[in-house]
């Protein structure tokens, strides 16, 4: 009960600001229209809809580990965390009081993107349901790297670290606006040594009803997370007793 | 009955030694002000009796837990209003209060009532839809302390709780804190002479860590050998008084 209690305020807090909104479901819709749009006019196969769509989803998580990690940090900031401490809330409710709320958020935003792709034309097929399934394991990679900036920095630097640093990470080194093959190199080996590319990749194979292509991305994503989980707990756990 | 018994507390932060063996006991439905200048020991004293920060030295035990040993146990009858006004910005009045039913597992059928009487013994039901982050500080104090009163704590800590308040709010929060008074063991810290004098049924005063002085403010003052508190509490930590 004192999980769902938090939980719940957790999100009212996050789709009542407005920004959140704007960002979290406007920001890729519009480029799943604009690039579509583009596209249109000037064929390149990574934007076509069934390429595009799986990316946006996944970049659109970025701003998960955003509103993940601002609420966090502001709460840190205010004395709201250090009435909670005195109460008999523990870590664990904490913990997932802020991770759990923002899953159903992302699931919305990815069936939201696949409507908007429906639209515009993306074949309607059971892989898309696979899509928004395993969306899930991707918003988990998120959400605890917003449990671990929002556990470290301020809500001031989260606002750069995660807003502008992670945004852009997960977008250049994902292969969502171009093919890392066509820089290849260095550039290359460190994108697939991240999760970013993987989750991408994960997702068009799904879509693609590809299940065996999107399996060993799965692992990365998976694996990463699981490391981000550990250190987003043990730095939450440091600042709680740091309080 | 004593509701708290301190006993040689101390608290270390690397060099600076914040409380050093502080002993004290305070009575059940007591009003027990903790006066002193900026870093006497004051919060310190309060964030270890509330569980937040663990003792380098000695123990305390609220109605006869311990905050060492059984800090789950203190946790579910303490309540604290922490220094800084500590309420969701983006939750109403009500949203608020509900979160710590929540928290404190009031049962569901319960939370209405719970919720209504508390609105209405602060008199918050004019405000009650809110957003907390738009309330004026005044309102936002009020607040943080019906959240703090959810629990039905058998023992509540106020840390400043009307800094930065003007008069006439001040003054609506002294009365509220008069109906309290002997409900429920209270323990406040305050930068304000006039109002631990007004409010507490003992005052302790610190200095860097060390309890000075703990007793009425009538007695402070004979002690202090003025007529004047604001003059006793100077005179105590300047170590004029005998």
């Amino acid at each position: 009960m004192r999980m769902m209690t938090f939980a719940k305020r957790n999100v009212k807090e996050i789709l009542r600001d407005p920004l959140n909104l704007l960002f979290g479901l406007g920001f890729p819709l519009v480029i799943i229209f604009l690039l579509t749009a583009i596209q249109a006019n000037v064929p390149v196969a990574l934007f076509e809809i069934k390429h595009l769509t799986p990316g946006i989803t996944v970049f659109g998580l970025s701003f998960m580990t955003l509103f993940s990690a601002t609420i966090i940090a502001k709460d840190r900031g205010s004395s709201l965390l250090q009435r909670l401490y005195t109460t008999p809330m523990n870590s664990v409710d904490f913990i997932m009081g802020y991770t759990v709320p923002i899953i159903p958020i992302a699931v919305c935003q990815c069936i939201i993107c696949y409507v908007a792709a429906i639209i515009l034309g993306l074949k309607v097929t059971i892989g898309i349901l696979y899509a928004v399934l395993f969306i899930i394991p991707v918003c988990l990679l998120y959400v605890v790297l917003g449990l671990l900036c929002g556990s470290l920095f301020t809500d001031k630097q989260v606002g750069g670290i995660c807003g502008a640093l992670l945004t852009n990470l997960s977008a250049w080194l994902s292969g969502i606006w171009f093919d890392l093959n066509l820089v290849g190199g260095v550039f290359k080996k460190i994108s697939y040594a991240l999760p970013f590319v993987h989750a991408v990749d994960m997702e068009r194979a799904v879509l693609a009803e590809d299940f065996a292509g999107a399996a060993e991305h799965l692992w990365w994503v998976l694996g990463y997370s699981i490391v981000l989980l550990t250190l987003a707990v043990m730095a939450f756990l440091r600042q709680m007793k740091r309080q | 009955m004593e509701a708290i018994r301190i006993e040689n507390l101390s608290k270390r932060y690397k060099d600076v030694l914040a409380v050093d063996n502080l002993n004290l006991t305070i009575e059940q439905g007591e009003l027990f002000s903790l006066l002193g200048v900026n870093g006497a020991g004051k919060t310190t004293t309060i964030k270890m009796l509330s569980c937040l920060t663990r003792p380098t030295g000695g123990d305390a035990f609220l109605n006869g837990k311990s905050i060492c040993k059984e800090s789950h146990l203190v946790k579910k009858i303490i309540a604290v209003s922490p220094q800084e006004t500590a309420v969701a910005p983006g939750l109403t009045v009500r949203e608020n209060l509900e979160l710590m039913c929540g928290v404190y597992e009031v049962p569901k059928d319960k939370q209405k009532e719970e919720v209504a009487k508390l609105m209405h013994l602060l008199g918050l039901e004019s405000v009650s839809h809110r957003k907390a982050g738009k309330l004026s500080g005044g309102w936002q104090r009020r607040l943080s302390i019906a959240m703090a009163l959810v629990s039905r704590p058998e023992i509540l800590f106020l840390d400043e709780p009307t800094l930065g308040l003007d008069v006439l709010a001040r003054s609506e929060l002294w009365e509220l804190i008069r109906t309290l008074k002997g409900k429920i063991t209270i323990i406040m810290t305050t930068h304000y002479m006039q109002e631990a004098q007004a409010l507490s049924d003992r005052i302790a005063i610190m200095k860097e860590g060390r309890l000075l002085i703990c007793d009425t403010a009538e007695n402070i003052k004979k002690s202090a050998r003025t007529d004047d508190f604001e003059q006793a509490f100077i005179n105590i930590i300047k170590g004029v008084a005998k």
